[in-house]
C-alpha cells in the first residue's frame, strides 16, 4: 500500500487545485445549483479540454489516460474541496467504471472514448425507490425482444440521470442480473429531477416502460462487475468527501482566527483550540482511510472491499462531524444562506447516505473480514 | 568519500555483519564491537560511535540487523533517551563517561522530571539543587519514575534559582542513584501494578562535572529528552521484544529485557488490545449481534485509520519531507483507540466484565485492559496537552495566555495540596 504521494502526484494536485479554485468559485457553485441540470455543458467541455479529467482512469486502449485510482482519488478530493458542479462522479466514476468492469471489448471501444473525452455524459442507474445500495434492491425487469431487451420498472437516486446522454442500467432477467445501456432520450423513458437536500449533486427518478436496451457484457453476468464497481465507487466517494471536509475544517479555522468576541479572537479560547484539534484528527484519520482505499483500488488489493467500506464509513462520519462543527464555530452566520458553509454541509449529509450509510458499510466491512 | 545510497549501505552493513556477527559473543562484548564499528547507532556522528547516516538509510541498517536477527545496542527504556540527550548536550567528558556504557547496556537510567506538584507543567518543578562547596545538593520529590529501583543514573531536572522566571531557573543534572540521599519507593497504580516509583531526594549529591549544559539551561536539555521520548514512545515496546534466537547472546539479551521491560508489561493492555477483539467476540458467541458488530467495526475503523495515519507520517519522514499534521496526531489518536477498545471489550464480555484475575475473561487480561486504559491518555502528555500542542504548533492558533512566565518563580502560585 502506498502511504505517500509522489512529487508528480503532488504537483498534479496543486495544478488541479488552482484550476478548480478558478473555475469553481462558490459564485459558480451557487449559480449552477439553482439550475435543474446542475451543470453547464460549455463549462464542462472547457474543463475537459484543459485537463482531460474525464479520461483519467480509463485505460489508454479506450481513449483514456490510463492513470490509477490514486490519481482519480486526487481528482475527486480536489473536486470535493471545490464542490465542483459537474457530472463527474456519475459519468467518469460510476458509469465508466461499470463499463470497464462489465463491457465486452467491442463495447468498451465504442462507449469509453466518448466518455473519456467528455462528449458523452453517462449515468449509472442501479438504485430503485427502495433505496437499497446492493443488487438485492434491483426489481427492474429485462425481457428479451429479438436481439434486444426491453426494460420495465423505476430507477431512483440516479446521479445526473435526468441529463445523461447514456444510461447504464442494472436489471433482472431470466438469466439473472445484467447491465444494459439505454440512450437518455429513449422512447418510453421518462426522467424527473428529484428535489434534493444537496443541490450541488442532482438526483433523478427514471421511469422505464418497455424501453429498448442493449445488453452490456454478459447476460446474467452483472453481479461481480457491479460489486467491483461499487467498491471502487465507495473508495472514490471517500476521497471526494475528505476533500470537502478539509475545506470546511480550514474555513472554520480561518473564521475562528478572524472573529473577535470578549475582546479577543475566538481562536484564543481553549475550548475552540481543542475543538479545532479534534477536527484535525477527524479529518486526517479519514484522509488516511480514503488514501488507503484509493491505493488498494489501484493495486487491486483483495482486501479492497473491506478497506473501501471502512473508508466510506470513516469519511462519512468525519465529513458530517466537520460540517456540524464548522457551522457551530461560525455561530449564527453559519446558519445563514449567504454563508457558504451550508453548501458543504448539504453535500456532507447527502454523501453520508449515498452509496450506503456508515452503518451499512461497517456491516459490509465486517462481512468482508469474515466476522 | 563515495556517496552513500540505499544499495551501498545495505551491501556494506551486510558484509560487516557476515564478517562479525556471532551468537556466541557475550552481550556487552558484542555491543562494544558494534559500538566501535559505527553500525550500532548509524545516525550518530562518526566522532561518537556513529556513521552520520540520514534516518532513511539508517532504516536499511535496521532491516539488515532484523533480517539475520543480529542484536543491536541497548535501546529499550530510558537509557536511549539518556544517550540521545547527552549526545546533544553533554560535555566531551560526560560523553566519554556515559555514552558507550549506555549503548552497551552496562548503565541503566531513569528520568527524574515529574513531581507531585508539576505534571503537565513540568517546568514548574520545585526540587531544589543548591551549590554547597564542591557539590550540588539536591532536595525534593520526584514521581512516575520508571526503573528508578534498578537505575544506576538519573536524568534530573531541578531548580537552581527561584528569582528568575520558571524556565530560566532550571538546571539539568546526572545523578548517581546509588547513594544514601536517594530513596526509592514503588508507586502502586489503580491496575495493581507498581511500574513506577516515587523518588525522595534528601541532601543527595551531584558532582559539579555532572551538570549538563549550563546552570539555568536545564529546560532546553529536558526538551531534547522529551522530544526523543515522544518520538520513541512506540519504539520502547518494539525494542523490548527480545529475539527468540538460540545462543549465548540471546540468553543474555532476554535476561536484560526481562528486567528493563518489566514495567512495560501491561502497556499493550493500556493501548486497548484491539488485536483480541474479533477472536473474543467469536469465543463469546456475540459476533452475530448487530450492535456488537457495529461497535467492533467502529473500533477497527478508528484503529486502522490511526495506523495508516502513522504510516503516512513515517513515509513523509523517510522521504525527508516536512512533516504534515499527520505526524502530531498519534498520541491523541491512540487514546481514542484505547478508550474505544475498552468499551468494546466491555460490550463483548457482558457481566464477565465485572470479574478479574482467575475469574475474569482471559484469566484477568480483559479486566487489566479495562483498568489500564485510563493511563494512556495521561502518560507522556495528557490528551488536553496534546490538543494544545496540535492547535498551537500545527494549526498556529494563539498560545494560552501565561501568567507564570513573566515573574520570578518564587511569586508564581503553586499547589497547596498535591
Amino acid at each position: 500500500m502506498q502511504f505517500s504521494f509522489t512529487s508528480e502526484q503532488e504537483e498534479f494536485r496543486s495544478v488541479l487545485r488552482r484550476f478548480l479554485e478558478d473555475k469553481s468559485p462558490t459564485t459558480t457553485v451557487r449559480r449552477l445549483m439553482e439550475t435543474e441540470a446542475g451543470w453547464d455543458r460549455a463549462a464542462w467541455q472547457e474543463l475537459n479540454q484543459q485537463l482531460g479529467l474525464t479520461a483519467i482512469h480509463i485505460p489508454e486502449a479506450y481513449g483514456g489516460q490510463g492513470f490509477s485510482f490514486v490519481e482519480l482519488g486526487i481528482v475527486l478530493e480536489e473536486m470535493g474541496r471545490a464542490l465542483l458542479c459537474a457530472p463527474y462522479f456519475s459519468s467518469t466514476v460510476l458509469a465508466a467504471t461499470a463499463i470497464v468492469n462489465a463491457g465486452t471489448e467491442a463495447q468498451k471501444r465504442e462507449l469509453l472514448p466518448v466518455i473519456a473525452d467528455g462528449s458523452c455524459i453517462a449515468a449509472l442507474a442501479f438504485t430503485e425507490p427502495n433505496g437499497r445500495w446492493d443488487a438485492s434492491g434491483v426489481e427492474m425487469t429485462a425481457t428479451r425482444d429479438g436481439g434486444l431487451f426491453r426494460l420495465d420498472g423505476v430507477k431512483s437516486f440516479v446521479v445526473d440521470g435526468h441529463t445523461a446522454d447514456l444510461i447504464v442500467v442494472l436489471a433482472r432477467g431470466v438469466a439473472g442480473l445484467s447491465f444494459f445501456t439505454v440512450r437518455g432520450d429513449a422512447l418510453g423513458l421518462t426522467r424527473r429531477a428529484l428535489k434534493v437536500v444537496d443541490p450541488t449533486r442532482k438526483l433523478a427518478m427514471l421511469n422505464f416502460r418497455s424501453v429498448e436496451a442493449t445488453l452490456l457484457g454478459e447476460e446474467g453476468g452483472a453481479a461481480a462487475p457491479f460489486a467491483k464497481t461499487m467498491t471502487r465507487a465507495a473508495a472514490c466517494l471517500a476521497n471526494e468527501m475528505v476533500g470537502g471536509a478539509e475545506r470546511l475544517r480550514q474555513s472554520a479555522l480561518d473564521y475562528a482566527n478572524l472573529r473577535v468576541q470578549f475582546g479577543r479572537t475566538i481562536a484564543s479560547f481553549q475550548s475552540m483550540k481543542h475543538k479545532q484539534a479534534d477536527m484535525l484528527i477527524d479529518v486526517e484519520l479519514a484522509k488516511s482511510a480514503a488514501y488507503a482505499a484509493a491505493s488498494a483500488a489501484a493495486e487491486d488489493d483483495p482486501d479492497l472491499p473491506a478497506i473501501a467500506s471502512l473508508a466510506k464509513a470513516a469519511a462519512s462520519e468525519a465529513y458530517m462531524q466537520t460540517a456540524i462543527s464548522t457551522i457551530q464555530i461560525h455561530g449564527g452566520i453559519g446558519f445563514t444562506w449567504d454563508n457558504d458553509t451550508h453548501l458543504w454541509f448539504k453535500r456532507a449529509k447527502a454523501s453520508e447516505v449515498f452509496l450506503g450509510d456508515p452503518a451499512w458499510h461497517r456491516e459490509a466491512m465486517m462481512r468482508a473480514w469474515n466476522v | 568519500m563515495t556517496e552513500m545510497t540505499e544499495a551501498s549501505v545495505r551491501a556494506e552493513v551486510r558484509a560487516w555483519l557476515e564478517a562479525n556477527w556471532n551468537v556466541d559473543y557475550g552481550l556487552v562484548e558484542w555491543r562494544n564491537i558494534l559500538i566501535d564499528s559505527g553500525w550500532g547507532v548509524p545516525t550518530w556522528p562518526t566522532d561518537w560511535y556513529g556513521k552520520g547516516l540520514p534516518a532513511g538509510l539508517a532504516a536499511v541498517v535496521d532491516e539488515e540487523f532484523a533480517r539475520i536477527g543480529a542484536v543491536g545496542v541497548a535501546k529499550a527504556g530510558i537509557r536511549r533517551l539518556a544517550a540521545a540527550t547527552l549526545l546533544a548536550h553533554g560535555t566531551p567528558a560526560q560523553k566519554q563517561q556515559f555514552l558507550r556504557r549506555s549503548l552497551s547496556g552496562e548503565n541503566t537510567w531513569c528520568q527524574l522530571f515529574s513531581e507531585p506538584g508539576s505534571g503537565s507543567d513540568l517546568a514548574g518543578a520545585t526540587t531544589k539543587a543548591e551549590r554547597k562547596g564542591n557539590r550540588w545538593v539536591i532536595n525534593g520529590q520526584k514521581v512516575w519514575t520508571t526503573s528508578a529501583h534498578h537505575a544506576d543514573w538519573g536524568l534530573l531536572l531541578a531548580r537552581t534559582n527561584v528569582d528568575v522566571p520558571k524556565h530560566q531557573g532550571l538546571s539539568y543534572f546526572i545523578i548517581d542513584m546509588h547513594q544514601p540521599g536517594v530513596d526509592v519507593h514503588p508507586l502502586r497504580q489503580m491496575n495493581g501494578h507498581a511500574s513506577f516509583n516515587q523518588v525522595f531526594l534528601t541532601d543527595a549529591e551531584v558532582l559539579p562535572e555532572h551538570l549538563v549544559l549550563d546552570v539555568g539551561r536545564g529546560w532546553a536539555v529536558a526538551t531534547t529528552t522529551l522530544m526523543h521520548e515522544r518520538r520513541e514512545a512506540d519504539g520502547v515496546r518494539v525494542w523490548g521484544q527480545a529475539s527468540v534466537g538460540v545462543g549465548r547472546i540471546y540468553d543474555e539479551e532476554r535476561a536484560e529485557n526481562a528486567t528493563v521491560m518489566e514495567p512495560y508489561k501491561w502497556y499493550p493492555q493500556r493501548a486497548g488490545r484491539v488485536d483480541l477483539v474479533i477472536e473474543r467476540a467469536k469465543a463469546a458467541g456475540v459476533n452475530g449481534d448487530p450492535v456488537v458488530r457495529q461497535e467492533i467495526a467502529k473500533l477497527l475503523t478508528l484503529s486502522k485509520s490511526a495506523e495508516w495515519t502513522a504510516r503516512r507520517a513515517r513515509a513523509a519522514q523517510m522521504q525527508g519531507r516536512p512533516q504534515g499534521p499527520e505526524g502530531s496526531l498519534g498520541k491523541l489518536a491512540s487514546s481514542h483507540v484505547a478508550r474505544a477498545a475498552a468499551r468494546v471489550h466491555t460490550l463483548i464480555s457482558g457481566a464477565d466484565a465485572m470479574l478479574s484475575g482467575a475469574d475474569g475473561p482471559m484469566n484477568g487480561l480483559i479486566a487489566e485492559i479495562l483498568v489500564s486504559v485510563p493511563a494512556g491518555s495521561i502518560a507522556g502528555g495528557t490528551d488536553e496537552i496534546q490538543r494544545n500542542i496540535i492547535s498551537e504548533r500545527v494549526l498556529e492558533m494563539p498560545k494560552e495566555p501565561r501568567t507564570d512566565n513573566d515573574r520570578p518563580f518564587r511569586d508564581v502560585p503553586k499547589n497547596l495540596v498535591m
